[in-house]
Protein backbone atom coordinates (compact mmCIF):
# COMPACT_ATOMS: atom_id res chain seq x y z
CA UNK A 1 0.00 0.00 0.00
CA UNK A 2 1.43 3.41 -0.70
CA UNK A 3 1.61 5.65 1.56
CA UNK A 4 0.10 8.42 -0.28
CA UNK A 5 -2.82 6.79 -1.09
CA UNK A 6 -6.03 8.37 -0.09
CA UNK A 7 -8.83 7.54 2.26
CA UNK A 8 -11.45 8.86 0.59
CA UNK A 9 -11.96 9.77 -3.41
CA UNK A 10 -10.83 13.19 -4.07
CA UNK A 11 -14.06 15.26 -3.85
CA UNK A 12 -15.30 16.41 -7.28
CA UNK A 13 -13.51 20.21 -8.85
CA UNK A 14 -15.44 23.09 -7.68
CA UNK A 15 -17.68 24.80 -10.30
CA UNK A 16 -18.35 28.00 -8.36
CA UNK A 17 -16.10 30.51 -6.31
CA UNK A 18 -17.95 33.47 -4.42
CA UNK A 19 -15.43 35.98 -3.77
CA UNK A 20 -16.60 38.70 -0.95
CA UNK A 21 -14.32 41.16 -1.79
CA UNK A 22 -15.49 43.29 1.18
CA UNK A 23 -18.28 43.62 3.62
CA UNK A 24 -18.71 47.29 3.19
CA UNK A 25 -21.65 48.14 1.64
CA UNK A 26 -24.14 51.44 1.87
CA UNK A 27 -27.02 49.34 2.31
CA UNK A 28 -28.39 47.71 5.33
CA UNK A 29 -30.66 45.72 4.40
CA UNK A 30 -32.05 43.58 7.46
CA UNK A 31 -32.02 40.28 5.88
CA UNK A 32 -28.62 40.70 4.48
CA UNK A 33 -26.64 36.89 4.89
CA UNK A 34 -22.76 38.34 5.88
CA UNK A 35 -22.09 37.24 9.57
CA UNK A 36 -22.86 39.66 12.37
CA UNK A 37 -19.13 39.96 12.94
CA UNK A 38 -18.41 41.99 9.83
CA UNK A 39 -14.82 42.69 8.25
CA UNK A 40 -13.15 45.86 8.14
CA UNK A 41 -11.65 47.83 5.37
CA UNK A 42 -7.91 47.44 6.49
CA UNK A 43 -8.00 43.66 7.11
CA UNK A 44 -9.13 43.30 3.67
CA UNK A 45 -7.01 41.23 0.63
CA UNK A 46 -5.19 43.19 -1.37
CA UNK A 47 -5.72 42.97 -5.24
CA UNK A 48 -2.68 41.28 -5.62
CA UNK A 49 -3.78 38.44 -3.53
CA UNK A 50 -7.26 38.22 -5.26
CA UNK A 51 -5.40 37.45 -8.53
CA UNK A 52 -3.70 34.69 -7.43
CA UNK A 53 -6.75 33.20 -5.84
CA UNK A 54 -8.59 33.44 -9.22
CA UNK A 55 -5.45 31.88 -10.59
CA UNK A 56 -5.75 29.09 -8.46
CA UNK A 57 -10.07 29.32 -8.58
CA UNK A 58 -9.30 28.99 -12.33
CA UNK A 59 -6.68 25.81 -12.08
CA UNK A 60 -8.75 23.51 -9.76
CA UNK A 61 -11.97 23.53 -12.23
CA UNK A 62 -14.05 26.72 -10.98
CA UNK A 63 -15.95 27.68 -13.91
CA UNK A 64 -17.98 30.44 -12.66
CA UNK A 65 -16.72 33.42 -10.01
CA UNK A 66 -19.80 35.47 -8.17
CA UNK A 67 -17.97 38.91 -7.02
CA UNK A 68 -20.36 40.07 -4.28
CA UNK A 69 -19.98 41.04 -0.81
CA UNK A 70 -21.03 43.65 0.76
CA UNK A 71 -21.14 45.85 -1.99
CA UNK A 72 -18.03 44.93 -4.86
CA UNK A 73 -18.28 48.01 -6.54
CA UNK A 74 -16.70 49.61 -3.68
CA UNK A 75 -13.44 47.71 -4.09
CA UNK A 76 -11.08 50.31 -6.22
CA UNK A 77 -10.00 46.88 -8.13
CA UNK A 78 -12.89 45.49 -9.25
CA UNK A 79 -12.41 46.21 -12.94
CA UNK A 80 -9.06 45.01 -12.66
CA UNK A 81 -10.34 41.54 -10.99
CA UNK A 82 -13.05 41.16 -13.44
CA UNK A 83 -10.29 41.52 -16.16
CA UNK A 84 -8.10 38.72 -14.61
CA UNK A 85 -11.32 36.90 -14.72
CA UNK A 86 -11.93 37.09 -18.00
CA UNK A 87 -8.14 36.93 -19.19
CA UNK A 88 -8.42 33.47 -17.38
CA UNK A 89 -11.37 32.47 -18.83
CA UNK A 90 -13.47 32.31 -16.01
CA UNK A 91 -16.85 33.73 -16.01
CA UNK A 92 -17.71 36.62 -13.84
CA UNK A 93 -20.96 37.34 -12.01
CA UNK A 94 -20.99 40.65 -10.37
CA UNK A 95 -23.30 40.75 -7.63
CA UNK A 96 -24.16 44.33 -6.42
CA UNK A 97 -26.79 46.94 -4.64
CA UNK A 98 -26.31 49.07 -7.19
CA UNK A 99 -25.39 51.65 -5.01
CA UNK A 100 -22.00 53.16 -5.80
CA UNK A 101 -22.22 52.05 -9.21
CA UNK A 102 -21.75 54.71 -12.17
CA UNK A 103 -22.21 54.65 -15.82
CA UNK A 104 -18.36 55.14 -16.14
CA UNK A 105 -17.92 51.79 -14.02
CA UNK A 106 -21.05 49.91 -15.77
CA UNK A 107 -19.14 50.93 -19.48
CA UNK A 108 -15.54 49.87 -17.94
CA UNK A 109 -17.01 46.94 -16.98
CA UNK A 110 -18.39 45.82 -19.81
CA UNK A 111 -15.00 46.44 -21.69
CA UNK A 112 -13.18 44.31 -19.34
CA UNK A 113 -15.42 41.52 -20.00
CA UNK A 114 -18.26 41.32 -17.07
CA UNK A 115 -20.35 38.02 -18.01
CA UNK A 116 -23.02 39.16 -16.21
CA UNK A 117 -24.74 41.03 -13.46
CA UNK A 118 -26.95 40.69 -10.81
CA UNK A 119 -29.09 43.56 -9.06
CA UNK A 120 -30.77 43.54 -6.14
CA UNK A 121 -33.92 45.24 -5.86
CA UNK A 122 -35.99 45.41 -2.10
CA UNK A 123 -39.42 46.07 -3.45
CA UNK A 124 -40.87 47.30 -6.41
CA UNK A 125 -42.29 50.35 -4.57
CA UNK A 126 -39.90 53.37 -3.93
CA UNK A 127 -40.67 54.31 -0.63
CA UNK A 128 -40.98 50.75 1.03
CA UNK A 129 -37.87 49.61 -1.20
CA UNK A 130 -35.40 52.37 0.88
CA UNK A 131 -36.94 51.85 4.15
CA UNK A 132 -35.88 48.07 3.69
CA UNK A 133 -32.88 48.94 2.27
CA UNK A 134 -32.26 51.50 4.89
CA UNK A 135 -30.85 53.86 2.45
CA UNK A 136 -32.97 57.24 0.92
CA UNK A 137 -32.30 57.03 -2.77
CA UNK A 138 -31.38 53.60 -3.62
CA UNK A 139 -34.34 52.36 -5.51
CA UNK A 140 -33.85 55.47 -7.78
CA UNK A 141 -30.52 54.56 -8.17
CA UNK A 142 -30.97 50.43 -8.70
CA UNK A 143 -33.59 51.73 -12.01
CA UNK A 144 -30.82 53.69 -12.86
CA UNK A 145 -27.91 50.88 -13.07
CA UNK A 146 -30.32 48.37 -14.56
CA UNK A 147 -30.94 50.67 -17.73
CA UNK A 148 -27.11 51.19 -18.02
CA UNK A 149 -26.30 47.35 -17.48
CA UNK A 150 -29.74 46.94 -20.39
CA UNK A 151 -27.77 49.15 -22.78
CA UNK A 152 -24.07 47.99 -22.37
CA UNK A 153 -25.94 44.26 -24.08
CA UNK A 154 -24.18 42.69 -20.67
CA UNK A 155 -27.12 40.38 -19.49
CA UNK A 156 -28.97 41.33 -16.20
CA UNK A 157 -30.33 39.53 -13.36
CA UNK A 158 -32.87 41.06 -11.04
CA UNK A 159 -32.92 39.75 -7.24
CA UNK A 160 -35.93 40.29 -4.79
CA UNK A 161 -35.50 38.83 -1.24
CA UNK A 162 -38.89 38.08 -0.20
CA UNK A 163 -40.04 39.05 3.80
CA UNK A 164 -43.11 40.02 5.26
CA UNK A 165 -42.71 43.67 4.28
CA UNK A 166 -42.94 43.12 0.12
CA UNK A 167 -44.34 39.27 0.37
CA UNK A 168 -47.53 40.80 -1.34
CA UNK A 169 -45.78 42.56 -4.22
CA UNK A 170 -43.49 39.37 -5.11
CA UNK A 171 -45.44 39.12 -8.79
CA UNK A 172 -44.85 42.75 -9.01
CA UNK A 173 -41.58 42.71 -9.05
CA UNK A 174 -41.70 40.04 -11.59
CA UNK A 175 -42.86 42.34 -13.91
CA UNK A 176 -40.58 44.91 -12.68
CA UNK A 177 -37.83 42.92 -13.49
CA UNK A 178 -39.36 42.71 -16.95
CA UNK A 179 -39.79 46.49 -17.53
CA UNK A 180 -36.14 46.70 -16.32
CA UNK A 181 -35.10 44.43 -19.45
CA UNK A 182 -33.74 41.72 -17.31
CA UNK A 183 -33.33 38.24 -18.68
CA UNK A 184 -33.48 36.44 -15.35
CA UNK A 185 -35.20 37.19 -12.24
CA UNK A 186 -34.42 35.86 -8.70
CA UNK A 187 -37.12 35.48 -6.63
CA UNK A 188 -35.89 34.61 -3.35
CA UNK A 189 -38.00 33.76 0.60
CA UNK A 190 -36.02 34.69 2.77
CA UNK A 191 -33.47 32.72 4.25
CA UNK A 192 -32.72 33.03 8.19
CA UNK A 193 -28.92 33.23 7.97
CA UNK A 194 -26.63 36.32 9.58
CA UNK A 195 -28.52 39.66 10.00
CA UNK A 196 -31.70 37.83 8.53
CA UNK A 197 -31.97 35.07 11.86
CA UNK A 198 -31.62 38.31 14.04
CA UNK A 199 -34.31 40.13 11.90
CA UNK A 200 -36.23 37.09 11.50
CA UNK A 201 -39.20 38.42 14.08
CA UNK A 202 -39.41 41.46 11.71
CA UNK A 203 -39.15 39.38 8.34
CA UNK A 204 -41.29 36.65 8.40
CA UNK A 205 -44.53 36.88 6.49
CA UNK A 206 -47.56 34.34 7.41
CA UNK A 207 -47.59 30.84 6.23
CA UNK A 208 -50.62 32.26 3.85
CA UNK A 209 -48.57 35.33 2.64
CA UNK A 210 -45.63 33.22 1.80
CA UNK A 211 -48.11 30.10 -0.22
CA UNK A 212 -49.92 33.28 -1.46
CA UNK A 213 -46.51 35.19 -3.05
CA UNK A 214 -45.26 31.66 -4.52
CA UNK A 215 -48.46 30.60 -6.11
CA UNK A 216 -48.52 34.54 -7.68
CA UNK A 217 -44.96 34.02 -8.96
CA UNK A 218 -45.30 30.42 -10.24
CA UNK A 219 -48.68 31.63 -12.41
CA UNK A 220 -46.89 34.33 -13.92
CA UNK A 221 -44.51 31.85 -14.64
CA UNK A 222 -46.68 30.27 -16.90
CA UNK A 223 -47.73 33.33 -18.56
CA UNK A 224 -44.68 35.10 -19.51
CA UNK A 225 -42.85 31.92 -20.92
CA UNK A 226 -39.80 32.50 -22.53
CA UNK A 227 -39.46 36.57 -21.64
CA UNK A 228 -37.82 36.27 -18.30
CA UNK A 229 -35.96 33.13 -16.79
CA UNK A 230 -37.62 33.04 -13.03
CA UNK A 231 -35.37 31.04 -10.64
CA UNK A 232 -37.67 30.93 -7.37
CA UNK A 233 -36.70 29.91 -4.13
CA UNK A 234 -38.90 28.69 -1.86
CA UNK A 235 -39.51 29.55 1.83
CA UNK A 236 -37.56 27.22 4.25
CA UNK A 237 -39.90 27.38 7.29
CA UNK A 238 -42.98 26.50 5.17
CA UNK A 239 -41.55 23.38 3.45
CA UNK A 240 -41.71 19.35 3.49
CA UNK A 241 -38.37 18.69 2.34
CA UNK A 242 -35.03 20.50 2.89
CA UNK A 243 -32.94 22.81 -0.19
CA UNK A 244 -29.87 21.14 -1.16
CA UNK A 245 -28.07 23.61 0.78
CA UNK A 246 -24.79 24.91 -1.29
CA UNK A 247 -25.59 22.06 -3.82
CA UNK A 248 -23.90 19.51 -0.87
CA UNK A 249 -21.17 20.69 1.39
CA UNK A 250 -17.79 20.99 -0.24
CA UNK A 251 -19.41 19.29 -3.34
CA UNK A 252 -19.58 22.16 -5.81
CA UNK A 253 -18.63 25.64 -4.56
CA UNK A 254 -16.53 27.37 -2.12
CA UNK A 255 -16.39 30.84 -0.63
CA UNK A 256 -13.80 33.41 -0.05
CA UNK A 257 -14.15 35.78 2.78
CA UNK A 258 -13.00 39.55 2.35
CA UNK A 259 -9.69 38.52 4.89
CA UNK A 260 -8.95 35.10 3.14
CA UNK A 261 -11.17 32.59 5.02
CA UNK A 262 -12.01 29.90 2.80
CA UNK A 263 -15.65 28.58 3.95
CA UNK A 264 -18.01 25.68 2.10
CA UNK A 265 -20.76 28.26 2.56
CA UNK A 266 -21.28 32.06 3.72
CA UNK A 267 -22.65 31.15 7.27
CA UNK A 268 -20.87 27.94 8.09
CA UNK A 269 -18.50 30.24 10.49
CA UNK A 270 -21.69 29.94 13.13
CA UNK A 271 -21.04 26.21 13.40
CA UNK A 272 -18.42 25.75 16.88
CA UNK A 273 -15.10 23.47 16.16
CA UNK A 274 -14.73 23.89 12.63
CA UNK A 275 -11.03 24.63 11.68
CA UNK A 276 -11.34 26.64 8.26
CA UNK A 277 -8.02 27.49 6.22
CA UNK A 278 -6.72 30.94 5.21
CA UNK A 279 -5.53 31.25 1.70
CA UNK A 280 -2.73 33.03 3.31
CA UNK A 281 -1.60 29.67 4.43
CA UNK A 282 -2.91 27.27 1.72
CA UNK A 283 -3.28 27.22 -1.64
CA UNK A 284 -7.17 27.05 -2.44
CA UNK A 285 -6.65 23.88 -4.15
CA UNK A 286 -4.94 22.56 -0.92
CA UNK A 287 -8.12 24.25 1.12
CA UNK A 288 -10.77 22.65 -1.14
CA UNK A 289 -9.30 18.61 -0.93
CA UNK A 290 -7.80 18.74 2.72
CA UNK A 291 -8.96 21.98 4.79
CA UNK A 292 -10.93 20.09 7.99
CA UNK A 293 -14.19 22.57 7.47
CA UNK A 294 -14.40 21.41 4.08
CA UNK A 295 -14.27 17.47 5.02
CA UNK A 296 -16.31 17.73 7.46
CA UNK A 297 -19.76 17.17 5.92
CA UNK A 298 -18.57 15.98 2.46
CA UNK A 299 -20.33 13.02 1.28
CA UNK A 300 -22.96 11.11 3.19
CA UNK A 301 -20.59 9.32 5.54
CA UNK A 302 -21.17 11.61 8.52
CA UNK A 303 -25.00 11.77 8.26
CA UNK A 304 -26.78 10.03 11.23
CA UNK A 305 -30.26 8.59 10.49
CA UNK A 306 -32.92 9.56 9.26
CA UNK A 307 -30.76 11.13 5.97
CA UNK A 308 -28.20 8.19 6.12
CA UNK A 309 -30.82 5.47 5.17
CA UNK A 310 -33.03 8.24 3.40
CA UNK A 311 -33.33 7.93 -0.41
CA UNK A 312 -33.02 11.42 -0.85
CA UNK A 313 -29.76 11.50 0.81
CA UNK A 314 -27.95 12.46 -2.30
CA UNK A 315 -30.37 14.94 -3.46
CA UNK A 316 -30.69 17.23 -0.68
CA UNK A 317 -27.55 16.00 1.51
CA UNK A 318 -29.01 16.35 4.65
CA UNK A 319 -30.23 19.61 3.84
CA UNK A 320 -28.55 23.00 6.11
CA UNK A 321 -26.03 22.42 8.37
CA UNK A 322 -26.11 26.03 9.73
CA UNK A 323 -29.91 25.45 9.84
CA UNK A 324 -29.51 22.35 12.22
CA UNK A 325 -27.49 23.84 13.84
CA UNK A 326 -29.35 27.61 14.57
CA UNK A 327 -32.79 25.36 15.31
CA UNK A 328 -31.69 22.42 16.63
CA UNK A 329 -28.42 22.68 18.43
CA UNK A 330 -27.01 19.98 16.63
CA UNK A 331 -24.73 21.02 12.57
CA UNK A 332 -25.38 17.15 12.07
CA UNK A 333 -28.66 16.57 12.60
CA UNK A 334 -31.11 16.49 9.71
CA UNK A 335 -32.59 19.90 8.86
CA UNK A 336 -35.31 20.57 10.87
CA UNK A 337 -36.88 22.21 7.31
CA UNK A 338 -37.24 18.13 6.33
CA UNK A 339 -40.38 16.58 7.44
CA UNK A 340 -38.78 13.09 8.52
CA UNK A 341 -36.51 15.49 11.10
CA UNK A 342 -37.74 14.21 14.63
CA UNK A 343 -37.58 18.79 15.20
CA UNK A 344 -39.53 19.65 11.76
CA UNK A 345 -42.51 20.70 14.04
CA UNK A 346 -40.73 24.16 15.28
CA UNK A 347 -40.38 25.67 12.44
CA UNK A 348 -43.98 25.99 11.61
CA UNK A 349 -43.84 27.06 15.29
CA UNK A 350 -41.37 29.52 15.11
CA UNK A 351 -42.70 30.58 11.83
CA UNK A 352 -46.17 31.45 13.14
CA UNK A 353 -44.61 32.86 16.57
CA UNK A 354 -42.62 35.29 14.22
CA UNK A 355 -44.89 36.31 12.02
CA UNK A 356 -47.68 36.84 14.56
CA UNK A 357 -49.54 40.02 13.31
CA UNK A 358 -49.13 42.06 16.65
CA UNK A 359 -45.34 41.45 15.87
CA UNK A 360 -42.83 44.56 16.22
CA UNK A 361 -41.35 45.43 12.53
CA UNK A 362 -37.80 47.02 13.62
CA UNK A 363 -35.52 46.36 11.73
CA UNK A 364 -31.93 45.44 13.10
CA UNK A 365 -30.20 47.34 10.04
CA UNK A 366 -27.19 45.87 8.97
CA UNK A 367 -24.46 48.06 10.10
CA UNK A 368 -20.57 47.44 10.92
CA UNK A 369 -19.14 48.32 14.47
CA UNK A 370 -18.06 51.17 14.85
CA UNK A 371 -16.82 51.32 18.34
CA UNK A 372 -14.46 48.43 17.78
CA UNK A 373 -13.04 50.17 14.31
CA UNK A 374 -9.33 48.41 13.76
CA UNK B 1 -41.10 36.22 -29.67
CA UNK B 2 -42.00 32.89 -28.33
CA UNK B 3 -43.72 31.49 -31.27
CA UNK B 4 -40.63 32.64 -33.18
CA UNK B 5 -38.63 30.31 -31.04
CA UNK B 6 -41.04 27.09 -31.25
CA UNK B 7 -40.69 27.57 -35.16
CA UNK B 8 -37.33 28.59 -35.79
CA UNK B 9 -37.51 29.98 -39.40
CA UNK B 10 -34.73 28.03 -41.81
CA UNK B 11 -33.84 31.64 -42.33
CA UNK B 12 -32.97 32.64 -38.15
CA UNK B 13 -29.26 33.16 -37.27
CA UNK B 14 -29.30 31.78 -33.76
CA UNK B 15 -26.48 33.24 -32.15
CA UNK B 16 -25.50 33.11 -28.37
CA UNK B 17 -26.77 35.77 -26.48
CA UNK B 18 -24.11 38.17 -24.22
CA UNK B 19 -22.72 36.32 -21.27
CA UNK B 20 -23.35 32.76 -22.55
CA UNK B 21 -20.42 30.88 -23.43
CA UNK B 22 -19.19 27.76 -24.37
CA UNK B 23 -15.80 26.79 -22.80
CA UNK B 24 -13.59 23.69 -23.08
CA UNK B 25 -13.69 22.71 -19.67
CA UNK B 26 -9.41 21.57 -18.73
CA UNK B 27 -10.10 19.98 -15.65
CA UNK B 28 -12.78 17.41 -16.28
CA UNK B 29 -12.67 17.71 -20.23
CA UNK B 30 -15.57 17.87 -22.62
CA UNK B 31 -17.68 21.49 -22.92
CA UNK B 32 -19.41 23.47 -20.87
CA UNK B 33 -22.12 26.42 -21.76
CA UNK B 34 -22.12 29.11 -19.10
CA UNK B 35 -24.95 31.74 -18.66
CA UNK B 36 -26.28 33.58 -15.80
CA UNK B 37 -26.00 30.91 -12.86
CA UNK B 38 -26.37 28.07 -15.15
CA UNK B 39 -23.51 25.91 -15.71
CA UNK B 40 -24.40 23.47 -18.46
CA UNK B 41 -22.00 20.34 -19.09
CA UNK B 42 -22.69 20.00 -23.64
CA UNK B 43 -22.89 16.87 -25.52
CA UNK B 44 -20.92 16.65 -28.32
CA UNK B 45 -24.02 16.86 -30.05
CA UNK B 46 -24.64 20.16 -29.06
CA UNK B 47 -21.60 21.00 -29.30
CA UNK B 48 -21.45 20.77 -32.61
CA UNK B 49 -24.45 22.81 -32.98
CA UNK B 50 -23.37 25.26 -30.84
CA UNK B 51 -20.07 26.16 -32.19
CA UNK B 52 -22.14 26.99 -35.50
CA UNK B 53 -24.55 29.73 -33.48
CA UNK B 54 -22.56 32.37 -34.45
CA UNK B 55 -25.10 34.79 -36.00
CA UNK B 56 -24.23 34.29 -39.38
CA UNK B 57 -25.33 30.99 -40.36
CA UNK B 58 -28.87 29.99 -40.58
CA UNK B 59 -30.88 27.23 -38.82
CA UNK B 60 -30.88 25.73 -42.45
CA UNK B 61 -26.91 26.70 -42.62
CA UNK B 62 -26.24 24.63 -39.94
CA UNK B 63 -28.50 21.27 -40.53
CA UNK B 64 -27.11 20.98 -43.74
CA UNK B 65 -23.48 21.51 -42.29
CA UNK B 66 -24.34 18.71 -39.99
CA UNK B 67 -25.66 16.51 -42.05
CA UNK B 68 -22.28 16.53 -44.29
CA UNK B 69 -20.30 15.96 -41.14
CA UNK B 70 -22.50 13.44 -39.37
CA UNK B 71 -24.01 11.85 -43.02
CA UNK B 72 -27.12 11.42 -40.67
CA UNK B 73 -31.39 11.48 -41.89
CA UNK B 74 -31.82 14.84 -42.64
CA UNK B 75 -35.23 15.27 -40.46
CA UNK B 76 -33.81 13.65 -37.29
CA UNK B 77 -30.83 15.53 -37.38
CA UNK B 78 -33.04 19.10 -37.85
CA UNK B 79 -35.66 17.81 -35.38
CA UNK B 80 -32.49 17.26 -32.96
CA UNK B 81 -31.49 20.87 -33.81
CA UNK B 82 -34.54 22.48 -33.31
CA UNK B 83 -35.11 20.77 -29.84
CA UNK B 84 -31.69 22.14 -28.70
CA UNK B 85 -31.91 26.21 -29.79
CA UNK B 86 -35.60 25.70 -28.89
CA UNK B 87 -34.59 24.99 -25.22
CA UNK B 88 -31.83 27.29 -25.21
CA UNK B 89 -34.41 30.42 -26.85
CA UNK B 90 -36.52 29.81 -23.73
CA UNK B 91 -34.08 29.77 -21.67
CA UNK B 92 -32.68 33.13 -22.74
CA UNK B 93 -29.55 31.83 -24.00
CA UNK B 94 -30.14 31.60 -27.42
CA UNK B 95 -31.29 34.90 -29.85
CA UNK B 96 -32.53 35.14 -33.16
Amino acid sequence: MSELERVGPRPPAPIGLLAELTHRCPLGCPYCSNPLSLDKRVSEMDTATWMRILEEANSIGVLQVHLSGGEPAARRDLVDLVAHCASLGLYSNLITSGVGVTEALVKQLDKAGLDHVQLSIQDCEEESADRIAGYKGAFARKRMVANWVVASGMPLTVNAVIHRANVTRAGRMVEMAIALGARRVEVAHTQYYGWALKNRAALMPSREEADAAWNEVEALRKKIDGQIVIDHVAPDYHARTPKPCMGGWGRQTLNVSPTGKVLPCHASETIPGLEFWNVGDHSLGDIWENSPAFNAFRGVDWMPEPCRSCERREIDFGGCRCQALALVGDARATDPACHLSPHHGIMAEIAHRDSAPNREAAYSYRRMETLAEG
Amino acid sequence: MTDAGREFAPSAKPRLLRGVRLKHDEVRGGYILLAPERVVRADPIAVAVLQRCDGIRSFADIVDELCAVYKGDRERIENDVRVLLVDLFTKRMIGI
